[in-house]
């Protein structure tokens, strides 16, 4: 078991302040892809972090924030390493994470215990699984998915039936 | 970044494999942007290209450094499968491909995320990925085979021309323990339900022998991978070292 010093705590808490580069909303830490952060001294330090896709292109603009964010409170030294194991999943988001997907008009992914897509009958785009993806605009459970794949690799494109707006959902991985 | 040598020679062999399907496939898809049928359709083809690349990046940081891999080798040291090279064709064809790889993909990093192997920390990750790759492959297999008169027979065609290219993703790849006959079952079991349901045939003739394509993995190519290659590599061997 490594303990955490509580400079490296410090740390770590400046690292996670980082806002998400493509949903600024969110910092790293309510997203779950800050791993670690391990201090040699307190001039040299190492952050583990975790890519939310494989080949997620944010994750090098994550790396230099955390690095200008760590820079600015004095760290000479840091090291941001990427860290496959074990795989990043959405229900490392946390629940205050998950409220402000919500609130700037995503609709945030659903807890699973299992993963990959939610299996969907051919023929229909409606959700009829349970729990069903809520629109994130007027709180309807009646929407549709457009495609598998939107805006970025990590959310799908859904319209709500009820108010009629298209919307993105944080879709489940 | 320099071939990471705590690794030995046989599994470096088996990331080359398996970065260069995942390069040259997502190389492909990305062909793409700007021609898809529909603006969501060409969002979904670029990102699964995405995700096969940000594959293709850790596969061959296994091997060396991922540029020189990617951009200064020959087309006979690419170690590929014929399937992912194939050219895109029409939307019927670029489904077929993305049918038979991904099926293929998930299976096989399914497993390798199950083993304690090198492999295991990608294929965990991957494997989540890909699901969804294969979900859009057999969604719009269903919708196609079991769609139009046209339809159907642009996917019946296409299913058909790329069979033959399917026997070579079961053939044994050193340093990559997997168990090619179970593989290829489940392949089958899952690929012949898919086409099952969207009413289409299942292609006739040999997928693996003296009538079947295949040999990817010792370097030889169809004739379309050269131009491919050309096209992916002439801006860095132009401008070497060139950034912005």
């Amino acid at each position: 078991m490594v303990t955490t010093t509580p400079l490296e705590a410090e740390l770590l808490e400046i690292a996670g302040a980082v806002p998400d580069p493509e949903l600024p909303v969110l910092t790293l830490q309510e997203l779950g892809v800050v791993r670690a952060v391990h201090a040699h001294g307190t001039d040299t330090v190492e952050v583990e972090l975790t890519p939310t896709y494989t080949g997620c292109p944010a994750i090098e603009a994550m790396s230099l924030d955390i690095e200008r964010a760590l820079h600015a409170h004095g760290v000479r030294d840091v090291t941001v390493r990427t860290v496959l194991t074990p795989a990043w999943s959405t229900d490392d988001i946390s629940a205050e994470g998950r409220r402000k997907l919500q609130e700037f008009g995503i609709a945030p992914p659903r807890v699973q215990r299992t993963t990959g897509p939610v299996p969907l009958t051919l023929g229909t785009t409606r959700t009829l699984t349970a729990p069903p993806v809520q629109c994130p605009h007027c709180g309807s459970a009646d929407t549709e998915l457009l495609s598998r794949f939107s805006s970025t690799a990590c959310k799908a494109l859904r319209r709500c039936l009820a108010c009629r707006e298209p919307f993105d959902h944080f879709k489940e991985l | 970044m320099t071939a990471d040598m705590t690794l030995d020679a046989t599994t470096r062999t088996a990331a080359l494999a398996l970065g260069d399907d995942a390069l040259v496939l997502s190389h492909r898809l990305g062909e793409w942007a700007g021609h898809a049928p529909v603006l969501e359709e060409e969002v979904a083809l670029a990102n699964i290209a995405l995700d096969l690349l940000g594959q293709a990046r850790v596969l061959l940081s296994m091997v060396g450094d991922e540029d020189e891999l990617a951009y200064l080798r020959e087309e006979r040291a690419f170690r590929n499968l014929q399937l992912v090279e194939q050219p895109n064709g029409d939307f019927a064809h670029t489904i077929a491909r993305q049918l038979y790889f991904s099926t293929y993909q998930h299976l096989l990093y399914a497993e390798l995320a199950a083993a304690e192997g090198p492999f295991a920390p990608l294929a965990a990750k991957a494997v989540k990925e890909v699901a969804y790759h294969r979900d859009h492959a057999e969604q719009w297999t269903l919708r196609l085979g079991d769609g139009t008169d046209e339809s159907r027979e642009r996917m019946r065609r296409a299913c058909g021309a790329l069979w033959r290219f399917t026997g070579e993703m079961f053939q044994p790849v050193a340093g990559l323990d997997v168990d090619g006959t179970a593989l290829e079952a489940a392949w089958l079991a899952s690929v012949t339900a898919v086409l099952d349901r969207a009413t289409l045939p299942v292609p006739e003739g040999p997928r693996t022998g003296a009538w079947a394509a295949g040999a990817g993995r010792q370097g030889l190519h169809t004739e379309s991978f050269g131009r491919m290659l050309a096209e992916m590599q002439h801006l860095h061997r132009s401008h070497p070292g060139a950034s912005w």
